[in-house]
């Protein structure tokens, strides 16, 4: 039996029951529904409005757009999770087992991709009731849709991947949230990014998060809408190129640095993280 | 069990490197400029059960964490399952066995739940014949738990949370184990038994070495007690030798007429029987108490703070000259 697709197998398993787990736990299904109900409450309030200049309703635009942006939180989660799951030990556990970490990553792997999958379509299927104007029978848009889902959670797990191994401490997850949540505002997600400075579009150009929100408004929008866009298109091509970029610099840098964190994982290490953790506490 | 005689730690043979599931010469671990394992050397063989004594700071832990290939040495010769750690894949992790100490980690999986999943990945490496992972409904009557099979981890009280941690260590059938202070936490009932699983596991051929702060625990597990001090092994063998080594004296304690005597002397069996010969009626509660292990330890620990300080007053003395 060759050990490393077995363990592949065996890791996706480990998904499936994480994944479970954190769906039978009312806790956990709070914080789940949580972040969806925030944001249909927020659309509903936008759906009244128009984007300025024209007569395009701004929960027709945002609808799509916020469905990137729950795409781009899967990095928030995953981050996360390796810096929690680094604090109490799970990792240093996974090490101790023959590809245990090969196992461990594909399952986390497959429970981020799950959970913020769930918490899409939690904000999805009632969103779709709230506004009107997507092309919902269209057998293209979900599969536009699909694609942005899967080349979007390529491009964002790999950064969470690096920013949970680079910190060590989880209540450092602060300064990774600061500036996320401030890329959310410059990318266009609750307000069309062309009515922004020149220079602040350019920022928000370079992340995943306004290509993942452009990708999604590509994908259910009717194409009329495309003319509030940066240069009046869904520019699929810099889509598809700029995640790319992502794509690859990600899996290049991402098993370099999760390799170098591994090998650092240790018993002591964890004890010295959990005693600093009780001073906190104290 | 076979007691072992301590070896010249300078130099094991040839052959003793060979049939050594722990083959360690001159480990040096250094932090900055500070030695916490200053030319640490040991063997230990297949089937032996080895504890590593030492006080707190003496580099006990830093070199388990080496041996498990969890961090790599300065400088020195290992061979762990005759493998350089540093350079083991994962078919030699598949030998070793870790008994971590207990972490909050999968706190939502049930016991069950938890050990089967882990038991999967020592699958593709069973070789032919081999019964490897362990049946897990088996091994969780082993270790006490088959009454928790559905029970949360997190809901565990902390003696059940260290039986599933030693299940997980044992779960891929380990020619090798580390066991890094087993039984903290543990109600006097639960060492026993932990105690038990010990012995049974040696009777199984696997090779333990074990950590912790209990010396009657070590006596009572282990063939050999290798004593780590100031970073280097102080002393390497069973508890009788070790305590022999403190004091070759025995304590013979008897009332006669309802008077308490105590005696010490270098041959208490011959003591005992010119006593006996000469006293047959009236000796009562006779006792010999020789030194224990706790009694070596101390000493020896003793005596190296001792030298260690009269080698600082030494170095003291030579720079103010």
């Amino acid at each position: 039996m060759n050990p490393k697709p077995y363990a592949l197998r065996v890791g996706f398993l480990r998904g499936g029951i994480e994944l479970r787990q954190t769906f039978t736990n009312l806790q956990d299904l709070w914080s789940h529904v949580f972040t969806p109900v925030v944001m249909l409450v927020v659309l509903a309030f936008m759906r009244d409005s128009t984007v300025p200049g024209t007569d395009f309703s701004m929960g027709v635009m945002a609808l799509p757009s916020i469905l990137g942006m729950f795409v781009a939180f899967g990095m928030v989660t995953a981050a996360n999770s390796l810096l929690i799951e680094r604090e109490d030990g799970t990792l240093l556990r996974a090490k101790a087992v023959p590809d245990g970490m090969l196992g461990y990553l594909v399952g986390k792997l497959v429970t981020v991709s799950g959970m913020t999958l769930v918490s899409l379509l939690a904000f999805l299927l009632p969103a779709l009731f709230l506004v009107d104007g997507v092309a919902v029978g269209d057998l293209g848009t979900w599969l536009e849709f699909t694609a942005v889902f899967v080349f979007g959670l390529l491009a964002v797990l790999p950064i969470g991947a690096v920013i949970g191994s680079l910190f060590s401490n989880p209540r450092n997850m602060g300064f990774v949230m600061l500036p996320v949540m401030g890329l959310i505002g410059i990318s266009g997600i609750f307000y069309p990014i062309t009515q922004l400075p020149m220079f602040l579009q350019w920022i928000a150009q370079v992340f995943p998060i306004y290509w993942l929100g452009l990708g999604m408004r590509a994908a259910l929008l009717p194409d009329a809408m495309a003319t509030v866009e940066i240069g009046e298109s869904w520019r699929h091509l810099e889509t598809v190129g700029v995640l790319g970029v992502w794509i690859a610099a990600g899996l290049v840098v991402a098993p370099v640095v999760l390799r170098r964190m591994a090998r650092r994982e240790s018993g002591s290490a964890v004890q010295a993280r959990k005693e600093k953790a009780i001073q906190r506490v104290a | 069990m076979t007691i072992q005689a301590a070896r010249d730690p300078g130099a094991p043979s040839d052959s003793d490197a060979e049939a050594a599931v722990l083959d360690v010469r001159e480990l040096r671990m250094r932090y900055g400029t500070t030695d916490v394992l200053d030319g640490v050397t040991f063997t230990v063989s297949r089937g032996e059960v080895v504890t590593l004594l030492g006080p707190n700071g003496a580099g006990k832990t830093t070199t388990v964490e080496i041996l498990e290939g969890f961090r790599a040495r300065s400088a020195g010769h290992v061979r762990v399952l005759g493998v350089d750690p540093t350079k083991g894949d994962e078919r030699w992790r598949a030998r070793l066995g870790v008994v971590l100490q207990s972490w909050r980690d999968h706190a939502k999986w049930r016991v069950r739940e938890l050990l089967a999943h882990l038991a999967r990945y020592y699958v593709p490496y069973a070789e032919p014949g081999e019964r490897k992972p362990r049946d897990v409904d088996e091994l969780l009557d082993l270790v006490g738990l088959a009454g928790n099979a559905r029970t949360r981890v997190s809901m565990l009280s902390g003696g059940q949370r260290r039986r599933l941690d030693v299940a997980v260590g044992i779960v891929g059938a380990p020619e090798l184990l580390f066991l890094d202070e087993p039984t903290a936490g543990f109600d006097p009932e639960a060492r026993r038994e932990f105690h038990d699983l010990v012995h049974r596991l040696a009777d199984e051929d696997t090779t333990i070495l074990l950590t912790t702060h209990d010396l009657d625990e070590a006596e009572k597990l282990s063939d050999r007690t290798l004593i780590l001090a100031g970073g280097r092994i102080i002393a390497d063998g069973s508890a009788d030798e070790l305590a022999r080594r403190v004091s070759a004296e025995a304590e013979v304690r008897w009332t006669q007429n309802g008077q308490r005597h105590v005696h010490t002397t270098s041959d208490a069996t011959g003591y005992v029987r010119e006593l006996l010969t000469h006293n047959v009626e009236d000796v009562a509660e006779l006792e010999v108490r020789r030194a224990s292990l706790e009694d070596a330890y101390m000493a020896l620990v003793r005596e190296f703070e001792a030298g260690r300080a009269d080698a600082a007053v030494r170095e003291f003395e030579e720079a103010s000259l």
